[in-house]
């Protein structure tokens, strides 16, 4: 009975907060419109030096090549190595490829020629992805050169070799996108569920409205429920537009079910907004409850594997990521809309989300003083 | 005196080495208008937080209403108001949506509330603020508005701390017709103030000095007492006692 009144009060403050409604607009616009060209990891116009020394059929050939795929783009012809490494400082070129004086002549007659690759890895995944690329494309030049030349040019021994093909499955365009859509959604679930209800109860704080609660003899797990309903509402309210977001402007649609995705958000967003209330609940302003929230926010964010790969992180971090929701939900979200995972997959995760969500509760009713 | 509202014994507050409650007892009978004296930081609020159920008492005995302030906490609070220093009213609801959600946290039903917001209104003579939005109402209203909150489930005792600070004399005046009001309807009333004038409107008064309460008893006593004109000539005699820094 109460909680109709204490709900009644939330959604009016709510619904009569301007900033609120622009937000619930905004942010998943920017995260889902906007974020997923921004943080697109893909290499490509990567800026291109070649020194030639030898200038010679052979290595005109090679540089053809290089300058005619998508990923390089040839801006400098430089004399000496020395004087690509001053173009790499000045920041006018990623990438050296040196061919040395007696390229031409090597391959022929000894059948293997070496080259110079320098990269610029101030960027560090462009330097080396740009030097992978190019290292494969100056592979696949000597593999064209030996089946041109082969055997017959000289007696050299047959060189195995392997040609790979990869099938890339559940992602085969390798479209980072739709790798980043289902992460970037969490995100917004993150800010709107987890965010906004830190800030909620510090505000009454702030305002001293909070004393008029605590002096009177309101439940606190209701007064607490009538904080939390609100943003459950708006969690799943961004988690639509995010979904619709991603659908209207990238073509993304989850391959598994809508409803799995809606099951799983809403644990997750229990989860977030209980761990908002325990911030709350610790800060006595608005401007300490922030500070606390960007560091949990950013620590948790950059763990979750959701820009960098878990695998990836050093092995004791990896453990360390068994405690961060936003990793679960993340893996969650990718596993439904890449590769349409059903409920009894995701049970592990299931039970962690459920585990998080009934610790961040207990604690935030827990730490929620009406008597000090 | 009859029924005891409010009674303590030796009631304590300490916060590390500072002692901000020292040994406190005092009673206050049914429909009393109880008047809670001292200069800043001599240790009102404390001593009206424990009261209210807000702030655990270190040691010492008190009752509200007939129940345990240590023990019962929630009980306390299903039977007082409380007007905070702080205006506390929710300045992004309507005046008569502070007036429902109020009364119904309180455990009044949709129907109780109407007649109620009505009659309290018309009291205010607020009828035509109804629907605006407390952030616009003048402070002097906004103090009226919040006092009637807190006796709007009429609880058994209301603590006031400081109602009319920052409110001019007609609007105190006023204030004060409605203490009055809520006194006879056997509203036990407990009130800090800065104002020595109201001091003269209580039943009793008591005045407190580093945590200790130095004199208790009707205007009229304690000015006799003291050999004083006012109750202002008291209230200085007394604080000039204080060794405790003012805040």
């Amino acid at each position: 009975m109460m909680l109709k009144y204490l709900l009644e009060k939330e959604f009016k403050q709510m619904l009569r907060n301007r900033f609120m409604s622009k937000l619930l607009i905004a942010l998943p616009l920017m995260t889902i419109v906007v974020f997923p060209y921004v943080t697109n990891q893909e290499v490509n116009d990567v800026k291109l030096s070649i020194v030639d020394l030898d200038h010679s059929p052979a290595s005109s050939r090679l540089t053809q090549k290089a300058a005619s795929t998508d990923y390089f783009r040839l801006t400098d012809v430089s004399p000496t190595y020395p004087d690509a490494l001053k173009r790499i400082e000045a920041g006018d070129v990623d990438l050296v490829l040196e061919i040395p004086p007696d390229f031409e002549h090597d391959l022929q007659n000894e059948g293997t020629a070496s080259v110079r690759i320098a990269a610029n890895s101030v960027n560090g995944t462009q330097g080396s992805l740009g030097a992978q690329y190019l290292a494969s494309l100056v592979n696949d030049y000597s593999r064209e050169w030996r089946e041109e030349n082969g055997a017959a040019s000289l007696a050299m021994p047959e060189v195995p070799t392997f040609d790979t093909h990869v099938r890339y499955r559940f992602n085969p365009m390798l479209d980072y996108k739709v790798f980043m859509v289902p992460g970037l959604i969490v995100v917004l679930l993150t800010l709107l569920g987890g965010a906004l209800t830190a800030l909620n109860i510090v505000g009454e704080k702030e305002a001293g409205t909070i004393e008029q609660i605590n002096v009177s003899p309101i439940p606190k797990h209701l007064f607490i429920l009538s904080k939390l309903i609100p943003n459950w509402i708006i969690g799943l309210i961004a988690l639509t537009f995010g979904m619709t977001f991603g659908w209207a402007v990238h073509g993304i649609v989850p391959e598994g079910s809508l409803g799995l995705i809606f099951f799983f958000s809403m644990i997750y967003i229990w989860a977030v907004t209980g761990a908002g209330m325990v911030i709350s609940n610790y800060s006595d302003t608005m401007q300490q409850a922030m500070f606390v929230l960007f560091f949990f926010l950013i620590m948790l964010l950059l763990t979750s594997g959701l820009f960098t790969p878990v695998d990836s992180m050093p092995l004791w971090m990896q453990r360390l990521t068994i405690l961060n929701p936003i990793r679960y939900q993340a893996e969650v979200m990718r596993l439904i809309y890449l590769k349409g995972s059903s409920f009894g997959e995701l049970l592990p995760y299931f039970f962690w989300l459920c585990g998080f969500a009934v610790v961040f509760n207990t604690w935030a009713v827990m730490s929620y003083r009406k008597s000090l | 005196m009859n029924e005891k509202v409010i009674e303590t014994k030796d009631l304590t507050k300490r916060f590390g080495n500072f002692t901000a409650v020292d040994r406190i007892t005092f009673d206050v009978a049914r429909g009393e208008i109880f008047g809670f004296l001292g200069a800043n930081g001599a240790g009102k609020t404390t001593a009206m937080r424990m009261l209210c159920g807000l702030s655990c008492p270190t040691s010492g005995t008190g009752y509200v209403a007939g129940f345990d302030i240590s023990t019962q906490p929630e009980a306390v609070k299903r039977s007082i108001g409380y007007m905070s220093q702080k205006f506390s009213l929710y300045e992004d609801l309507k005046v008569w949506e502070n007036l429902r959600l109020f009364g119904g946290i309180y455990g009044m039903d949709d129907r109780e509330i109407a007649r109620k917001s009505d009659e309290m209104l018309a009291e205010l003579g607020f009828e035509a603020e109804r629907d605006t939005f407390v952030r616009a109402l003048p402070l002097g209203w906004k103090q009226k508005l919040a006092f009637s909150v807190s006796i709007f489930h009429e609880p058994k005792v209301v603590f006031l701390d400081e109602p009319t600070g920052g409110v001019d004399p007609i609007t105190r005046r006023q204030f004060w017709e409605l203490i009055y009001r809520a006194s006879d309807r056997g509203i036990t009333v407990f009130v800090t103030t800065h104002y020595m004038d109201e001091a003269e409107y209580c039943d009793r008064v008591s005045i407190m000095v580093d945590g200790q309460i130095r004199a208790l008893d009707s205007p009229a006593r304690l000015r006799a007492q003291f050999r004083a004109e006012t109750m202002d000539d008291v209230f200085q005699q007394l604080a000039r006692q204080s060794t405790r820094r003012s805040d």
